[in-house]
């Protein structure tokens, strides 16, 4: 099943054209790894397949939703809780209870932390607030823009883990990253370099 | 995580979320609140000092001065209506929501209000008392507040909207919207001054209400548009 299909598409920011002729097909069961050197277009690739630019982005995409996009900012407000942050997400996706929420932080060993306000956390706690959304999202195709940001290692194992058991129940996660590969036998690469207009 | 097919939120449900996130958030920084009513304080005990201490002289100009200055505590905290949210990213995820942006962003601009022109509106008739306004102006200045302050945040809201990724926009922001603000300003005025005279202030009230109902009909519609142009730049 195709959760994203992107043709010739092309990515202008300000006067200037950051990417031309991108083709991508995102099948389930599939993970991509964006690739490119910094201010190649990565986020705003991103940002464009999300539908969240129309300006200046020409081509035709057309995207399985509701679609789940972390973006670098984190959606978090500082002085609220997390779990007050996951219940009342500005994008309106979780219907999940509060148990189920602080499960899920549980599980991103922040139990404990559930009712402190996030501004006292640490930036790789803060971090994993906001990645908590990917257990309680009934999204099929997760857009993660720099996903291994600020987390330790066990973080990333868990990230790793957690998109590993995504694409294995059918869904589908494009992600930017300046790590090395950590899906070698299941990822797809998407090297911008290919597509950048010099 | 995919098998079950919940239900999303409803729209209600959605709408009451971003009310209290954004009620929260408020009264977790209490300076952001506290600001236009200190704003407001420090204004009006100014003005007896600047322009002397007759007691007929300052009842008589009470009305103007108290919405000037509440109209000005107003885009004071209009500015940044939406610029945490912007920074925070999450107005992206607002943007991406299953529901109407515009109703989202409702929630958001009701709690602004309750918070901010609704508080102001409350204890306005304290500062009026210092200003030697008569007593039977104090409800229908009152009551115009909270019809004009919710006027004023409508429109506030607007201009926020468009202005909220131009860095600096504060300027911006107050050339926009002040001429939409006089209206609002012409009818609170008359109402209060009506009372005072002793004549009915309801012609006033009324229009003041009509306006206000039409802006909460049109306003987030605006909001909506605006915030989206404002993401895609």
């Amino acid at each position: 099943m195709t959760l994203l299909a992107a043709a010739e598409v092309s990515i202008e920011r300000g006067e200037r054209r950051l990417l031309q002729a991108v083709n991508l097909s995102v099948e389930s069961g599939q993970v991509w790894q964006v690739l490119g050197a910094n201010g190649v277009g990565k986020s705003s690739l991103l940002r464009a397949l999300a539908g969240l630019a129309r300006f200046g982005v020409e081509g035709s995409i057309s995207r399985f939703e509701p679609l789940l996009y972390l973006a670098h900012a984190p959606a978090i407000k500082r002085a609220l809780s997390p779990l007050e942050n996951l219940r009342c997400h500005p994008a309106c996706d979780i219907t999940s209870t509060p148990a189920q929420i602080e499960a899920a932080l549980a599980a991103l060993q922040l139990g404990g932390f559930e009712n402190q306000p996030v501004g006292s956390l640490s930036a790789g706690q803060q971090r994993r607030v906001a990645l908590a959304r990917l257990l309680l999202t009934d999204a099929r195709l997760w857009l993660l823009d720099e996903p291994f940001t600020a987390l330790d290692g066990s973080g990333c194992d868990w990230l790793e883990d957690c998109i590993r058991r995504h694409i294995s129940a059918g869904g589908a996660v494009i992600f930017t990253s300046h790590q090395p590969s950590r899906f070698s036998e299941l990822q797809q690469d998407l090297d911008l370099a290919h597509y950048a207009v010099c | 995580m995919l098998s079950a097919d919940r239900p999303s939120l409803s729209l209600p449900t959605a709408f009451g979320r971003q009310f209290r996130r954004h009620g929260k958030a408020l009264m977790a920084s209490l300076a952001d609140v506290a600001n236009p009513l200190l704003f407001f304080f420090m204004v009006v005990t100014l003005f007896p000092l600047g322009l002397g201490p007759d007691p007929m002289q300052l009842a008589s100009m009470a009305p103007g001065i108290l919405w000037v200055v509440a109209l000005l505590a107003s885009l004071m905290v209009s500015a940044r209506m939406f610029a945490s949210d912007f920074e925070d990213g999450s107005l992206e995820q607002m943007a991406l929501a299953p529901h109407p942006l515009s109703v989202l962003a409702l929630g958001e601009v009701a709690a602004h209000w309750l918070a901010t022109g609704c508080l102001l509106a409350l204890v306005s008739p304290l500062f009026a008392m210092m200003l030697g306004l008569p007593s039977q102006g104090l409800g229908v200045l009152m009551v115009s507040l909270l019809l004009g302050s919710l006027c004023l945040t409508l429109i506030g809201a607007v201009g926020s909207a468009l202005t909220v990724s131009i860095r600096r926009g504060g300027l911006l922001l107050s050339l926009l919207i002040i001429p939409l603000n006089v209206p609002v300003l012409i009818f609170g005025t008359a109402a209060v001054t009506e009372a005072v005279m002793g004549r009915d202030p309801s012609t006033w009230l009324a229009l003041m209400g009509a306006l206000a109902a039409g802006m909460l009909a049109l306003a987030p519609l605006a909001v909506g548009a605006a915030l989206r142009i404002s993401l895609d730049s």
